[in-house]
């Protein structure tokens, strides 16, 4: 199999001098959120206007944005986004409880700030690599797109991240590297839904290479120009957009290339209702929820849900001589 | 005025109070929903509620009989068919719900959505034979079917619940403590039915005097 090389940095890409130290900023910000407060939107833009010098009382709408002018990314939508309130107080994160509303009310006391990234397996450049290593070659964009959960709701969501593909080359995945599996954080401490045995925890998630590689997976840090709030899966989060939104695994410890393909959490728990590819697909029915229509948050009516979330001419290809009523 | 125990009080004040009780979900419900304050997926929240408080409604209704013979409070009878009425009511309110925001009341959706999933399949069927239960629930009926020929329509209502709490206990993903307290529940008052379970007097007679 042909393993894409990673590009060397366009110099369109380098990130200009002030964002790069608003960046830095923001590394140290989230440091000081995790020391004391709980890393919500809040939390940052507290800080934020402190830092400012600011006496007023920190609100959502004197939340000063850290990420500000990035380039849009790849294929980013013009559709409206959902409300800032609801894609943070809507989340499915099983971490910090089953509840759509326990992610926003428990992940207060995830600490962020040292964060690390183990990466192993078939790859020439595996270890510990600190977040700040991980993020720092990589021009961070704006990349607004369709979130769709297999609960058939969905959201559309200006994420701020880097092409997966890009920041994976670097650790220079081998010829046996056929897949790439992801790890959440397990700390019961910090993650108390993890006390219960809902899911085999770490939770587990995965992908073929060539999805892995395909510039719309994206590595994300922040959303609506913010740092990722906890509960949406700080510091650090795939997002893949054309499949159910479990694929987009939060809050990520641990990278490994494998020959094989990995056992992902949901799949393992229930084979038959969720698969490995997890390509958003109308045809296929899923036992508990039609996947024809879904309710695009903060509408009353739904619509029509589309084959891969809408981006069937980006990424069907990778699928092409497979059947996805099979390999669902 | 007559002199009336506290009890006699209590029974007469029981029935109007709960009405209104039942009503609170409801008021509860078209309050949040005025204040915007149903969350980020209000037509999920109105479908779960409305579902939770038909289910919650009737295994109150359930619990009426094994109550009057644990307390020997014959008064309570008076409130079972309130109370199975409301749970048709919010039963009637979570299908509409569903039917309207989920389908726009388009059947072929409503009809492919019962026969691929089987718990929709099970909270349809449940709600189907709640309704000849509701339509017989007045004195004229009884009357007309006879009562013994209408006690055995309404031991529909075991089927009912069974359904019910099974539709919820399948919708859940993963974290089915909630469903499994509500069947547990259900268990635990079809047992307390069962004619060996009540072999003697009942427990307490203490409630007997003051509902004569």
């Amino acid at each position: 199999m042909l393993i894409k090389q990673p590009d060397d940095i366009k110099p369109s890409e380098i990130t200009d001098r002030k964002l790069y130290l608003t960046r830095r900023d923001f590394l140290r910000r989230a440091g000081l959120a995790a020391g004391g407060l709980s890393l919500t939107a809040a939390g940052a833009t507290l800080f934020t206007a402190s830092d400012a010098g600011s006496r007023l009382p920190p609100t959502q709408a004197e939340g000063e944005k850290i990420y500000q002018g990035l380039v849009s990314g790849p294929y980013s939508s013009k559709e409206k986004t959902t409300d800032y309130g609801d894609a943070t107080d809507y989340c499915n994160f099983y971490e910090f409880g089953t509840d759509k509303r326990d992610p926003a009310l428990n992940a207060g006391q995830l600490k962020t700030q040292p964060w690390s990234v183990r990466v192993e397996g078939e790859c020439d450049r595996p270890g510990l690599y600190p977040l700040e290593e991980l993020l720092r070659p990589h021009a961070l964009q704006e990349r607004i797109y369709r979130l769709r959960c297999v609960e058939a709701w969905s959201m559309v969501i200006p994420w701020v991240g880097f092409s997966l593909g890009k920041a994976l080359g670097r650790f220079q995945p081998n010829s046996r590297a056929k897949y790439v599996e992801f790890t959440t954080l397990h700390d019961p401490q910090q993650m108390p839904g993890q006390k219960r045995n809902l899911l085999a925890w770490p939770y587990r998630e995965g992908l073929r290479i060539d999805e892995a590689m395909h510039p719309l997976a994206t590595l994300a840090v922040g959303m609506y120009g913010e740092i990722l709030p906890n509960q949406n899966g700080a510091p650090l989060r795939l997002v893949v957009p054309w499949k159910y939104g479990f694929k987009s695994i939060k809050s990520i410890v641990g990278i490994r290339f494998t020959p094989t393909q990995p056992q992902t959490s949901w799949h393992r728990l229930q084979p038959e209702e969720y698969g490995f590819y997890a390509n958003v697909n109308p045809a296929v029915s899923h036992p508990r929820w039609s996947q024809q229509r879904e309710r695009r948050i903060g509408e009353w009516s739904k619509r029509e849900t589309q084959p891969f979330n809408g981006y069937a001419a980006q990424v069907a290809p990778l699928y092409q001589g497979m059947d996805l009523n099979r390999f669902i | 005025m007559d002199k009336l125990h506290p009890l006699q009080w209590l029974s007469r004040g029981l029935k109007p109070l709960l009405f209104l009780a039942c009503l609170l979900p409801l008021l509860l419900l078209l309050w949040d929903a005025f204040h915007h304050s149903l969350g980020a997926n209000p037509v999920e929240e109105i479908i779960h509620r409305t579902g939770l408080w038909a289910l919650r409604l009737l295994l109150l209704t359930l619990a009426i009989t094994p109550l009057r013979r644990l307390t020997g409070w014959n008064q309570l009878i008076r409130l079972r068919r309130m109370l199975g009425l409301y749970s048709f009511f919010y039963a009637l309110l979570h299908f509409l719900a569903y039917g309207w925001l989920e389908h726009t009341f388009r059947l072929p959706l409503i009809l492919q959505d019962v026969v691929e999933h089987p718990y929709v399949a099970l909270g349809f069927s449940s709600f189907l034979l709640l309704v000849p239960l509701a339509a017989t629930s007045t004195n004229r009926m009884i009357r007309l079917l006879g009562g013994r020929r209408w006690q055995r329509l309404h031991r529909l209502v075991y089927l009912c619940a069974l359904g019910a709490t099974l539709h919820y206990l399948w919708l859940v993903k993963v974290d089915t403590r909630a469903p499994l307290l509500y069947l547990a529940l259900l268990a635990l008052l079809l047992v307390a039915r069962m004619p060996l379970f009540w072999s003697g007097a009942p427990v307490s007679r203490i409630f007997q005097r003051a509902g004569k």
